[in-house]
């Protein structure tokens, strides 16, 4: 357990500025163990940038970085995101 | 009208403080006018960010305490000793200032009538404002869904709501308090942090299936959803806010 | 940005010399804690660290052998690229010239490991020449594990995303490897002095 933790909710409001739909109901499937979360539920963390990881096997899913024009959303650790339309 | 706008990109939005509701010696609940504020649902929580002349930004969350049938909304905010922002909302901020804003979002830790329940929602001091909103949407759409409230305060005057939740009690709505720090006189109710056992005597059977709800700093939060699981309940039905080891 | 939050000031910002402060950065007597991912609690007595890569041969040390390196206590500036400086730190370690020091390669770049799988890069002069730090001690104290202990890179000349918490070793590399916040959008070198943060800077 990290006290720093919080859950993919925390990020909600930076998700839908950048994808204009609604993100942490949208279900990741992690590219390491296989387990499929809602977004809303990963873990996040606030280092230089964001990180979102896996609940189940730590494995960095997303990573997201900004500055005041332009952010960046990494996927590296996922294979899927179904999102509802 | 909550549900019907239509999500699109989110920009920050300019909000202006019309009223302070004193909620404990260190809770005040901050009432805003937001302009074309496109409603929202109960649990869901906005980005609040403050420039300060030099430029310099702060930014944090707080979850919506309004029930979803207001026009004006409602954030409960703790103050935290040496924090950045909280002293700033409830010290400085008065009625006429503006801030920005960008939201509702958040619709992962949602619940709306139609889901009805059982319901169970476990708070941890401040925790209780997204929870405050579920109840009080519950009662503006005439729910009778069994709701069972445990809510972690340090003591009687911490408790946050505190009157509203006695009025609201019944009716399928089951208010149960823990005072970790301080009891009044007479107190004959929990008085440890919220723990397996505290659950085990409190909470649902998880054959009922209840959908859950918990909120509050994230040691606390990791407890209580451990401690749930543990106790057979469903993980896919747990849902967390942690709001990090402070409340901001 | 127009809009001004009447009365707001945010964290106390210190007024320091502006030579010191690089552009866009805020001076704090805090020392906050950011993490790419939970913290680490590997045991002293499984705790090593590695030179590995382009070298004649690779070199390990435990934490007693490390311990028993020359170290030197050093002050400097450390500035993080979500905009806040500390002046004027105290850390102790071992210099990356001592644990290079023998060490026969061709590499021009090096990448650090951490515990949790995170990594930077640099390019292998700017972790020599006594720019860099194996770091087991701030402030006079063993350096705890939120802020990277048992010990974490120090290289004060850069953002300090690259100066990796919980770092187990260096991997000399002949070709520069981005690590994992340079292949998600931090600059690849991270010159605070060119406010170098993201791609494109």
């Amino acid at each position: 357990m990290d006290p720093l933790m919080l859950d993919g909710n925390a990020v909600a409001g930076l998700l839908q500025e950048v994808f204009a739909v609604e993100m942490t109901t949208a279900i990741a499937t992690c590219g390491t163990c296989g387990a499929a979360d809602a977004v809303g539920a990963t873990h996040v963390f606030r280092g230089a940038g964001i990180v979102m990881r896996c609940p189940h096997c730590d494995n960095a899913l997303v990573t997201i970085v900004e500055d005041d024009a332009r952010v960046w959303i990494g996927f590296a650790g996922v294979r899927t995101v179904q999102v509802t339309v | 009208m909550a549900g019907t706008a239509v999500l699109g990109r989110l920009t920050w939005r300019v909000a202006e403080l019309v009223d302070v509701v004193v909620e404990t010696p260190r809770v005040k609940t901050l009432v805003f006018d937001v302009q074309g504020w496109p409603g929202h649902r109960a649990g869901q929580h906005v980005d609040v960010r403050l420039t300060a002349e030099d430029g310099y930004q702060a930014q944090r969350s707080y979850s919506i305490a309004s029930a979803p049938n207001g026009t004006l909304l409602e954030l409960t905010v703790e103050l935290v000793d040496d924090g950045e922002v909280s002293p700033y909302l409830t010290d400085e901020l008065q009625a006429g200032d503006r801030i920005e804003l960008r939201g509702p979002v958040g619709g992962y830790f949602v619940w709306e009538p139609a889901q009805g329940g059982p319901l169970l929602l476990v708070a941890g001091g401040s925790g209780v404002a997204p929870l405050m909103a579920m109840i009080r949407a519950r009662d503006a759409a005439e729910s009778h869904a069994e709701t069972r409230l445990l809510l972690s305060s340090r003591g009687w005057d911490d408790v946050i709501y505190r009157d509203e939740l006695e009025r609201r009690a019944g009716d399928g709505l089951t208010v149960v308090h823990t005072l970790t720090r301080s009891q009044p006189p007479g107190w004959t109710g929990y008085t440890r942090r919220v723990d397996a056992e505290m659950l085990a005597e409190v909470v649902p059977g998880p054959t009922e299936r209840p959908l859950i709800y918990v909120c509050g700093p994230t040691p606390f939060v990791e407890t209580v959803a451990e401690a749930l699981v543990g106790l057979r309940h469903d993980p896919q039905a747990i849902k967390t806010e942690r709001f990090g080891p402070t409340g901001g | 940005m127009s809009f001004v939050s009447r009365g707001f000031r945010g964290r106390r910002r210190e007024d320091a010399d502006p030579s010191r402060v690089p552009p866009g950065q805020y001076v704090t007597s805090d020392f906050p804690v950011l993490s790419a991912g939970p913290t680490p609690h590997t045991p002293l007595e499984d705790w090593t660290f590695s030179i590995v890569g382009e070298v004649d041969e690779p070199r390990r040390w435990t934490w007693e052998e490390f311990r028993a390196l020359p170290s030197e206590q050093v002050t400097v500036d450390i500035h993080c690229v979500t905009k806040w400086s500390k002046l004027d730190t105290t850390w102790e370690g071992v210099s990356v010239d001592t644990l290079l020091d023998g060490v026969e390669t061709s590499a021009e770049h090096v990448v650090e490991l951490s515990d949790g799988g995170y990594t930077t890069n640099l390019p292998l002069e700017d972790v020599t020449g006594g720019r860099a730090w194996v770091a087991f001690a701030f402030d006079g104290e063993p350096l705890q594990p939120e802020h990277g202990g048992p010990a974490r890179m120090l290289v004060p000349h850069l953002y300090f995303w690259k100066s990796a918490k919980w770092v187990r070793g260096l991997r000399l590399t002949a070709t520069d490897e981005p690590g994992f916040w340079e292949v998600n959008g931090y600059n690849n070198y991270g010159d605070p002095w060119r406010e170098q943060r993201y791609w494109g800077d």
